[in-house]
């Protein structure tokens, strides 16, 4: 909230700026004797940009390290009895002195000494607040009243304006790559946290999975076994179910309405794809929870077999509903790229149309198609909603699809909702298996983005 | 034989006999019949799953009613007749009810049959009555007929959810309450009404007094955190890479970057919020600003994409014209080449921020799964999303539940369908053909 106001004083104060900047520059080149090398607005907009921009960053960086520079001044302030205490001791005291602070009331009897501590808690943050506010606008006057003074006639403000901006842009573009770092280092980090307390080895090629750790040493039954061959065994069940659902499916429909249909057909059937493309994934997870998942159950014990409620079928089909657009926009698209002299010369030989998508034009497209099922296979994978909803829990190392089987993503949901402390095995898994999880879609996606450059530069 | 017959028989001939010609096309008609098969089951899936959509979810926006002579007793609420607020707020209204439902029974004596016949009516009835006396104390020592809200199991019977011809032990509604019910319908004391409360309270335990309200507004405040963060960035990191970039290879590492982080599992993009937004900086959990951030980020690089096809699109002479003018590279970019973008970048945007929209995996990771009673009022308090309060409710034991979900599911739909509509007429009013 107070950020808020900072903020927002901040841009009164760069508006402000700006319209000083412009007068001045306007006022320069009434004079007549001389043109000014930048327009009036740019000499303005170079002020407030001076005005922001520092002390936008300097409020950011504070509002980092803020936080933690109050800790360090609320552990010095606090008893020495307090701080000999073991960490987790004086985290509990540390958040007890927060809520003291923050006017709450805390359980157990009042310590003069906590409360002591906690009002200098509160005055060293007042103190910090008022500090930073005072920072931060005069570093942003005195950027603005720099740049004002340098107003003049040969003063190339455009330039340093479109030096900035640009700059602005380069950050911009960066957040991608900076995303990316930090999902590689943070799921690495957490990963490698919990390779320190399980085998790498283990959990990579362990047939057992039961992520429990043991609140006590001697407990039954908490062995805490972080196998993970049933999971991607699951993953695997439940992906190719979904590819022999979609695959078939996507093909024919991309290859109907790139070769057959006229573009009255196309102009219904094709929004309707992009309506299924469209539908969130938590409701196809509903969908199969609640329709295909009792039907299939129904449906196997009318042939007289056991169905688990939550079969790998009916997760793996659903999944495959969901992947269908996906196939058919992707290889419609390849097929398109085809280039007619193909087809035209395939027909002058006598083929008939079938026979042309069949032996000329699928082959011909066939890359692109392949890239386009790897994508399809990565989605699969890492798809969350449908297989929480409708896929089991258990962890059954089992190739039939009438059994629940879990995933990668539903044991990463399992052990990460709800509240847990951060440093045990069990939450720190659910950080291994996305590793693996964003490897192996990584390596998917990289390998099929190849081949459909490579294919797409084929016919260019 | 003639010259001209042995033209007209060739070796070949015998190959293309008739026979061959039928089965080549057979097999035409054959492959052209798959491919329609094909259309059609993904059209008849998508009506499928539209209509159980529809036909579980459209009785949720109905809610039975009962009609009760309520009398506000004195005793009950303020004994002292002090008419202290603090004294009305906490007053056990429930007894009224109860009472008023007894005396549509006179003849219900046992004490097991007279808590189900008490049953039949929400538990949130008291707090009805409360709100009426606390805004009209006035009220207290009269009587007045009030309709109130059936429990969740009754409104199910009423709509027909639950059958009468199950087994009486396979029913949820025994025929002690059918009987009674059936009573109250014939003197004219039960009605279906269009159910408001869906759409004005947040979540809750009970059916019949859940609602959307909260996670709508928890949705709309994720997004508009996503929309402020996304689309400057966006836009801007387009222009770069479009309009700026040098050739070299940091710029290709940017660009399979974006384009293999948009194909990034969005769980992922979950754990990243959790590691880095919750853990190392500290944010809020369940809080609309981190899920704005999550989202953000994942749909940074559908903006981006989309927005270097429509800066692509712009021709090169509008550029070159602007630099033969006199303008400098940022002038030509940012007079002309972006507004002439513009429509497709919206475009782009708007189907990120309908992705966004339904997404619920990366919100699971931090922390906006809670049951959360109250509507959000900032970006900082706990709150859920429309998707996550879908999947909340589909996981409720609760039977109603069901109807319930699938209601939010259709005001979900609703919303994507008027955004992808609203990209759809961007697209065809702004959008211009070179």
């Amino acid at each position: 909230m107070q950020i808020t106001l900072i903020i927002a004083a901040l841009l009164i104060l760069s508006s402000v700026a700006y319209v000083v900047g412009s007068r001045r520059a306007l006022a320069v080149g009434r004079t007549g004797k001389v043109r000014l090398h930048s327009r009036s607005q740019y000499h303005g907009a170079y002020a407030a940009l001076w005005c922001a921009l520092p002390s936008l960053l300097l409020i950011v960086l504070w509002s980092i390290a803020e936080p933690q520079i109050a800790e360090w001044i609320l552990i010095a302030r606090l008893p020495d009895a307090a701080r000999a205490l073991e960490p987790d001791r004086l985290n509990l005291l540390i958040l007890d002195v927060r809520s003291l602070a923050g006017g709450n009331i805390v359980s157990g009897d009042l310590d003069p000494a906590l409360q002591a501590a906690a009002e200098d808690y509160n005055r060293f943050r007042t103190l910090g607040l008022a500090a930073m506010v005072v920072v931060a606008v005069a570093v942003g006057a005195f950027g603005a009243v720099r740049a004002v003074r340098l107003v003049g006639p040969a003063y190339r403000a455009r330039n340093e304006v479109e030096k900035i901006v640009r700059g602005i842009m380069l950050v911009a573009s960066t957040i991608a790559v900076l995303t990316t770092l930090g999902i590689v280092l943070s799921l690495l980090f957490e990963a490698l946290r919990f390779f320190a307390e399980v085998p790498f080895f283990d959990f990579l090629f362990g047939l057992h999975w039961s992520p429990q750790t043991a609140l006590r040493a001697d407990q039954v039954g908490a062995s805490g076994a972080f196998g993970a061959v049933p999971l991607f065994a699951g993953t695997f069940l439940i992906t190719f179910i979904a590819m022999c659902v979609a695959a078939p499916i996507g093909l024919l429909s991309a290859i109907y309405m790139s070769e057959y249909a006229g573009p009255r057909f196309r102009a219904t059937a094709k929004p309707m794809l992009e309506i299924l493309a469209g539908v969130p994934t938590v409701v196809y997870g509903f969908f199969a929870a609640l329709t295909v998942a009792p039907f299939v159950r129904n449906f196997g014990e009318s042939l007289g077999l056991s169905v688990s409620s939550e079969s790998a079928l009916a997760a793996g089909g659903v999944m495959g509903i969901m992947i269908i657009p996906f196939i058919s926009s992707l290889s419609d698209d390849v097929m398109n790229a085809v280039p007619q002299s193909l087809r035209d010369g395939a027909y002058a030989l006598g083929a008939t149309k079938s026979e042309t998508i069949k032996q000329v034009i699928f082959p011909a497209a066939l890359p692109g198609i392949v890239g386009g099922l790897l994508l399809a296979v990565s989605r699969a994978i890492g798809e969350t909603m449908i297989v929480v909803m409708a896929a089991g829990l258990a962890a059954n190392l089992s190739a039939n699809p009438l059994e629940a089987v879990t995933t990668v993503t539903v044991q990463i949901v399992t052990l990460l909702v709800g509240d847990q402390e951060f440093d045990s095995a069990k939450t720190l898994a659910a950080f291994a298996l996305g590793l693996v999880l964003f490897t192996v879609t990584l390596t998917l996606n990289v390998a099929a983005l190849y081949i459909v450059r490579r294919y797409r530069e084929k016919y260019d | 034989m003639t010259d001209a017959a042995q033209f007209a028989e060739p070796a070949g001939r015998s190959k293309l006999s008739p026979a061959r010609l039928a089965r080549r096309r057979a097999a035409e008609r054959r492959f052209r019949l798959y491919g329609l098969g094909a259309v059609f089951t993904g059209a008849a899936i998508l009506l499928l799953l539209l209509g159980t959509i529809v036909a579980n979810g459209y009785t949720a926006f109905f809610q039975t009613e009962i009609v009760l002579e309520i009398e506000f007793d004195p005793e009950t609420i303020d004994p002292d007749g002090t008419r202290d607020p603090e004294i009305l707020r906490f007053a056990n209204y429930q007894t009224l009810v109860h009472r008023a439902m007894q005396a549509q029974f006179p003849e219900v004596t046992e004490r097991r049959a007279k808590r189900t016949l008490v049953r039949m009516i929400s538990s949130g009835a008291g707090l009805t009555l409360q709100n009426m006396v606390l805004s009209d104390p006035g009220l207290i020592g009269g009587s007045q007929t009030v309709w109130l809200k059936t429990s969740d199991d009754i409104d199910s019977f009423a709509k027909g959810k639950i059958a009468r011809d199950v087994a009486a032990a396979d029913r949820r509604v025994k025929d002690q309450e059918i009987a009674w019910f059936d009573t109250l319908e014939a003197r004219g004391a039960v009605r279906s009404k269009f159910n408001t409360t869906f759409f004005a309270t947040g979540d809750s335990r009970e059916p019949e007094l859940a609602g959307i309200r909260g996670a709508v507004v928890g949705s709309f405040l994720t997004l508009l955190v996503t929309l402020v963060l996304s689309f400057p960035a966006g836009v801007l990191a387009a222009v770069y890479l479009e309009e700026f970039a040098p050739k070299n290879r940091w710029t290709d590492l940017i660009e399979v970057n974006i384009n293999n982080l948009a194909a990034v599992p969005s769980i992922v993009f979950g754990l990243l919020g959790l590691a880095v937004f919750l853990n190392f900086f500290g944010l809020p959990r369940s809080a609309p600003l981190v899920g704005g951030m999550v989202l953000a980020l994942m749909t940074l690089p559908t903006i981006i994409i989309a927005g270097r096809a429509a800066l692509k699109a712009v021709p090169p002479s509008v550029r070159e014209a602007a630099l033969g003018v006199g303008a400098s590279h940022l002038q030509a970019v940012t007079h002309h080449v972006l507004p002439l973008a513009m429509p497709g970048m919206l475009t782009g945007t708007i189907i990120g921020m309908a992705q966004a929209l339904g997404e619920s995996a990366p919100l699971l990771m931090i922390g906006m799964v809670a049951f959360i009673v109250d509507v959000p009022g900032g970006f900082t308090d706990p709150s859920t999303v429309l998707p996550v309060q879908i999947y909340l409710w589909a996981d409720s034991p609760e039977r109603a539940f069901v109807a319930k979900t699938s209601a939010a599911i259709m005001v979900l739909l609703a919303f994507l369908i008027a955004m992808n509509a609203l990209a759809v007429v961007v697209r065809k009013r702004f959008e211009r053909r070179w």
